[in-house]
């Protein structure tokens, strides 16, 4: 193939219109301190440049992103896991893993029947699916907006239940997370469903 | 200074050379990192990002605008597995990044970089021949990069060698005929009358000759227009090319062209070897620019009084030091401007420029000089 070469002019040979035209706009790029309009929205603390100053600046979640999935305490800071094991069983990497609490184990909560003993999520196993989320019954586990998920060994990053709770926090954080989705605070998830199933058309 | 050891330093010239080597070696190793981190601060700049900001001292929270960055690459380098491909012609492969780096710090040795400092004048070897010495080291570092072209034994670093070989070649010829004119006005000895502080420069000058760098400088000293840049600007602009062609910066980096040859002759290498590739780059570009500062930029001196005889104290003597390392700094600071101002140069539009432009265009210039030089006689 002949790629076809434009004839330069004189001045065009010199190179000097371009080099000086290469000046002007590296120094245009060097002086401005303009974020980008790309970022406008997306960050606010810090003004210079388009870089993100990643961790310091983060960017905002979206509303429905599945970050890492954690359990949630009810308003009275009890447990609302019942280790009914049905995420554990549903989860498609086995990334839970629940130990029940046997005969007789204790709860710290009214109206159920047992707590897990433990219960961990290994976090370099967990995708992300969000199918723990969906099955539990007890609206107890949530994925959550975290998506940096840092340690320094494999060990690390198997999620105790302590660290789970503790990092799920309180239910209202959960709900949050729901009443941004479009459900409302307080209603049950097996209520909502009754509601979308009442709230169907029907056709007869 | 205590008796013995201005007995020991008469006694042993070699130690005072050692000493200034080990000067010479501390300042120029601090230029070469922080170069590098200028060169990141300021492309990083000028492509609306921020570059390195985070390192400062270590174990610190203290951040410096990421002025420990240096320290970080370093260890970096140190701690990355140096890998030899099976492929290599291994002593070549070896020697090639010492073959590279070695000449950048050898063209400091003729360097004036400074006056004097109490009676040692501030150049390691004042040769006669300061001149070709550094043309002969400088086209020493091609070497280096055919070597890793040759020794690495795969096709893109074997294109960049090959490249490097002509591009050096082609700009040695235009570099060594842009400085004759230099020399035609400097290597005259009746401007050493005119100068102001005579009989202090003669000191100096004493038993110089005049290819010799520091006569350069002297012949410069005598205001801002005896600076050879103004006198010769046709020469120093050629230099200045090829310059940037010698030490492969853009928009003349054809031996590494990323976008064409992966990242041409180092592509093979890795670790430390990789940094001294790299070190020698900008080694190269600090020496390219203390030869300009020294060439037509009027050296260590200055168009001030104080400034441009030799120094009469010591604080006077690491001024001069000084002025000459802004003025490397201001050459490098262009040259990494440079970098993001223009595209790189086709292959053969490079060829053009050295050969069909420059060539003839160094020729006329000098013959030129010798017109004007014999016209005023
Ligand atoms: S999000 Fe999916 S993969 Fe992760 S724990 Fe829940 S069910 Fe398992
Ligand atoms: S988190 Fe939900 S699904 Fe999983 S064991 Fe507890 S109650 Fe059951």
């Amino acid at each position: 193939m002949k790629v076809e070469r434009a004839k330069l002019s004189w001045l065009e040979r010199l190179y000097i219109p371009s080099i000086l035209n290469g000046f002007k706009v590296t120094m245009r790029h060097f002086f401005s301190w303009k974020r980008s309009g790309v970022y406008a929205d997306k960050q606010s603390d810090y003004s210079a440049k388009t870089t993100m100053q990643y961790p310091e600046e983060k960017w905002p979640v979206p509303t429905g992103y599945r970050g890492a999935p954690y359990l949630v305490k009810d308003v009275d800071d009890n447990t609302k896991c019942v280790s009914c094991q049905l995420c554990e069983f549903v989860c498609p990497p086995k990334a839970i893993r629940i130990t029940p609490p046997g005969q007789g184990g204790e709860v710290d909560r009214e109206g159920a029947e047992k707590m897990p003993k433990e219960f961990e999520i290994n976090m370099l196993r967990c995708i992300y699916c969000g199918f723990c989320q969906e099955v539990c019954p007890e609206e107890a586990i949530f994925l959550l907006k975290d998506y940096a998920i840092t340690g320094e060994n494999r060990e690390e990053l198997i999620y105790d239940k302590e660290k789970l709770l503790s990092l799920g926090g309180a239910d209202e954080r959960a709900y949050d997370h729901h009443v941004q989705d479009g459900v409302d605070e307080g209603i049950k998830k097996w209520e909502k469903k009754t509601q979308d199933a009442q709230n169907q058309p029907t056709f007869h | 200074m205590p008796e013995f050891i201005t007995e020991l330093l008469n006694n042993h010239a070699w130690l005072m050379v050692a000493i200034k080597v080990l000067g010479v070696f501390a300042v120029v190793m601090p230029m070469v990192a922080y170069s590098v981190v200028a060169e990141r601060r300021i492309s990083a700049f000028i492509q609306d990002r921020v570059g390195p900001n985070r390192v400062g001292i270590p174990f610190t929270k203290i951040k410096l605008l990421g002025l420990g960055q240096p320290l970080a690459d370093g260890l970096k380098s140190f701690l990355k597995e140096d890998f030899t491909p099976g492929h290599v012609k291994r002593v070549f492969y070896w020697m090639a990044p010492a073959v590279s780096m070695i000449p950048s710090f050898v063209v400091f040795a003729v360097i004036p970089f400074g006056s004097v400092l109490g009676a040692q004048k501030m150049v390691i070897a004042d040769l006669n021949v300061g001149i070709l010495f550094t043309f002969g080291i400088v086209s020493l570092g091609v070497y280096g990069v055919v070597l890793a072209g040759y020794a690495s034994n795969s096709k893109y670093p074997f294109l960049g060698g090959i490249r490097s070989s002509a591009q050096m070649i082609s700009y040695e010829i235009a570099m060594g005929m842009a400085v004759v004119p230099v020399f035609m006005l400097a290597a005259d000895p009746t401007w050493r009358e005119g100068l102001p502080a005579e009989s202090e420069w003669n000191a100096y000058l004493d038993g110089t000759g005049l290819l010799n760098l520091s006569s350069v400088v002297a012949y410069q000293s005598d205001g801002l227009f005896s600076w050879l840049i103004f006198k010769q600007p046709i020469a120093f602009c050629i230099f200045l090319i090829a310059i940037f062609a010698e030490t492969n910066r853009l928009p003349f980096d054809l031996p590494e062209s990323e976008t064409e040859l992966v990242a041409g002759y180092n592509t093979e290498y890795s670790s430390m070897r990789f940094a001294l590739f790299f070190m020698g780059e900008y080694a190269a570009m600090i020496a390219g620019s203390a030869l300009m500062v020294v060439l037509f930029c009027g050296g260590w001196t200055l168009p001030i009084d104080g400034f441009n005889t030799p120094a009469q104290s010591l604080g006077m003597g690491v001024l001069h030091i000084l002025v000459f390392i802004g003025k490397i700094a201001v050459f490098l600071g262009l040259m990494i401007w440079v970098r993001w101002m223009l595209p790189r140069f086709r292959y053969d539009q490079l060829m053009n420029i050295g050969w069909k432009r420059f060539l003839p265009l160094s020729l006329a210039n000098i013959i030129l000089t010798a017109i004007v030089l014999w016209a005023t006689a």
